[in-house]
């Protein structure tokens, strides 16, 4: 494992460009799928014809095209960003379909009646979603969300396949084709990396689960 | 506005049509009832009843025609339309309780996030409610841990709650067992007594004769018969009223 040890800055760094690649993207595509998720159940018809567009389009387009649009398509519109800006856009717009459709069963899955009843009470649309669907609904959608998320966290290496310098992947990248180190050993350490985000996720998403199952 | 100084019914529906798809589910329906006035619908399954009343509160749009409550005509989708259900009570056959909050939150969300009372006086007027209701030593309970009589009680009083002008019932009784029928219409022949001004789309014959003042028979998406209690059960007009009681009052 001497490659991993030679090299544990750039590994530090490394992660810890991939852990802002992550935190910047869940925060995105959670916001971004509740507004998409919002639109597919609105009252309002060319809100839920935005969303059913969204959705389709980023949930049957290869994360790479996504990317390539966003890093190249987007200069030649004239916005200029940086690689880093690029790929975290590209991978909360893709993750966004993926999110919003999780939130959209889990809110498929709380009675209509009931949102009758809030409705009946003079609730608004965004009050009834606020206090009587999303809550009830949150315990459907942990699980399947999770796992997306988790799928998200994952496809930051493909982001950073995408020129975001110095993230997990990139590095080794960089230690096996600029420097020669063998394969094995450095993304078994890169691995190591991504594991050491994925599995404290996926345990604190069981411990959500657990709290969110329990109340009522 | 108190009932004497009004000078409209309170609900106005005229010349009300409404189709899903081809089906003509509500034709042509005049109906005007006053403050005070408890009526009751009856009519034979698919025959438009439920339609109806959920066209009251605009939870269904109608196509053409008007309905005015308190002379104010039904507002699209949007705020005013919020407003406007807030003064209308709506009773479910299912109870449609909030799963997730208490009976206590079930009938304080209204007052507080659409009236916005305080939380201490919303409680309180609700926990008076669950007393008048009979269910308020339930107040920290979750709906699931209820009976279905008290859950449909909870949801009368989660409706009262809002002051509401008028309450309708889309038949709040169907879903129960035949030993918690007599608690919920006691709640609302009581309701009845006091004034309240109520549609109640039900079977249940008694409640009609003991409180409604008008009995509106449907089919087929008609209004086809509008009487006294008295009468319509004595002398219905209608060879449709006649067979459809002489169906139900046979058991
Ligand atoms: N959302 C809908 N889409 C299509 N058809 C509907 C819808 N809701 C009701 N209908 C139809 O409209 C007709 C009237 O329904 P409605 O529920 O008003 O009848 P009802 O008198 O309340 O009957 P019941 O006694 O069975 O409750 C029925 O034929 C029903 O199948
Ligand atoms: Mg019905």
């Amino acid at each position: 494992m001497s490659p991993v040890l030679d090299n544990l800055d750039l590994y530090v760094d490394g992660f810890l460009t991939s852990l802002r690649i992550i935190v910047y993207s869940l925060i995105g595509c959670l916001l971004l799928g509740l507004i998409i998720a919002a639109c597919r159940v609105s009252p309002v018809p060319p809100l839920r014809a935005f969303g059913t567009f969204w959705v389709t389009t980023f949930r049957n387009t290869p994360l790479t095209v996504v990317l390539v649009f966003c890093a190249f398509g987007l200069p030649e519109l004239g916005i200029n960003r940086s690689f880093f800006f690029f790929g975290v856009l590209g991978l909360i717009l893709y993750t966004s379909a993926f999110v919003a459709e999780a939130i959209r069963a889990g809110i498929n899955s709380v009675p209509a009646g009931q949102a009758e009843a809030a409705r009946s009470l003079g609730l608004g649309f965004s009050l009834t979603l606020r206090d009587v669907v999303l809550p009830q609904a949150l315990r459907t959608v942990v699980p399947p969300l999770g796992s997306v998320l988790i799928a998200m966290f994952k496809n930051s290496a493909v982001v950073g396949a995408f020129g975001v310098g110095g993230d997990l992947w990139s590095t080794g990248q960089i230690l096996t084709s600029a420097r020669g180190y063998e394969t094995l050993p450095v993304f078994i350490g890169v691995a190591i990396g991504y594991l050491l985000i994925t599995l404290p996720a996926g345990a604190l998403l069981q411990v959500i689960e657990r709290k969110v199952a329990i109340a009522r | 506005m108190t009932s004497a100084t009004r000078q409209h019914p309170l609900v106005e529906l005229s010349g009300v049509q409404k189709w899903f798809g081809d089906l003509h589910v509500l034709a042509d329906v005049d109906l005007a009832i006053d403050a005070g006035e408890v009526v009751v619908v009856i009519g034979p399954s698919g025959s438009g009843k439920s339609t109806l009343c959920r066209a009251i509160n605009r939870l269904e749009p109608i196509q053409q025609g008007e309905i005015r409550v308190d002379g104010e005509l039904l507002p699209e989708e949007g705020k005013a339309l919020a407003r406007l259900r807030a003064d209308v009570g709506m009773v479910f056959q299912n109870f449609n309780l909030f799963a997730h909050k208490t009976v206590l939150q079930n009938v304080t969300l209204g007052p507080v996030k659409v009236r916005h009372r305080s939380k201490g006086e919303a409680d309180k007027r609700a926990r008076e409610l669950l007393d008048r209701v009979g269910v308020g030593n339930q107040a920290d309970k979750y709906p699931a841990q209820l009976s279905g009589g008290q859950q449909q009680r909870v949801a009368i009083a989660r409706a009262l709650a809002m002051d509401p002008k008028v309450m309708l019932f889309d038949e709040p009784t169907s879903a129960l067992d035949p030993e918690m029928i007599n608690e919920v219409l006691d709640v609302m022949t009581s309701l009845a007594r006091d004034g309240m001004t109520m549609v109640v789309i039900t079977h249940e014959m008694g409640f009609a004769r003991r409180a409604a003042n008008r009995v509106v028979f449907m089919d087929g998406g008609r209004i086809v018969e509008s009487a006294d209690p008295e009468t319509f059960f004595t002398r219905p007009t209608s060879d449709r009223a006649k067979d459809f009681l002489s169906k139900i009052l046979t058991h």
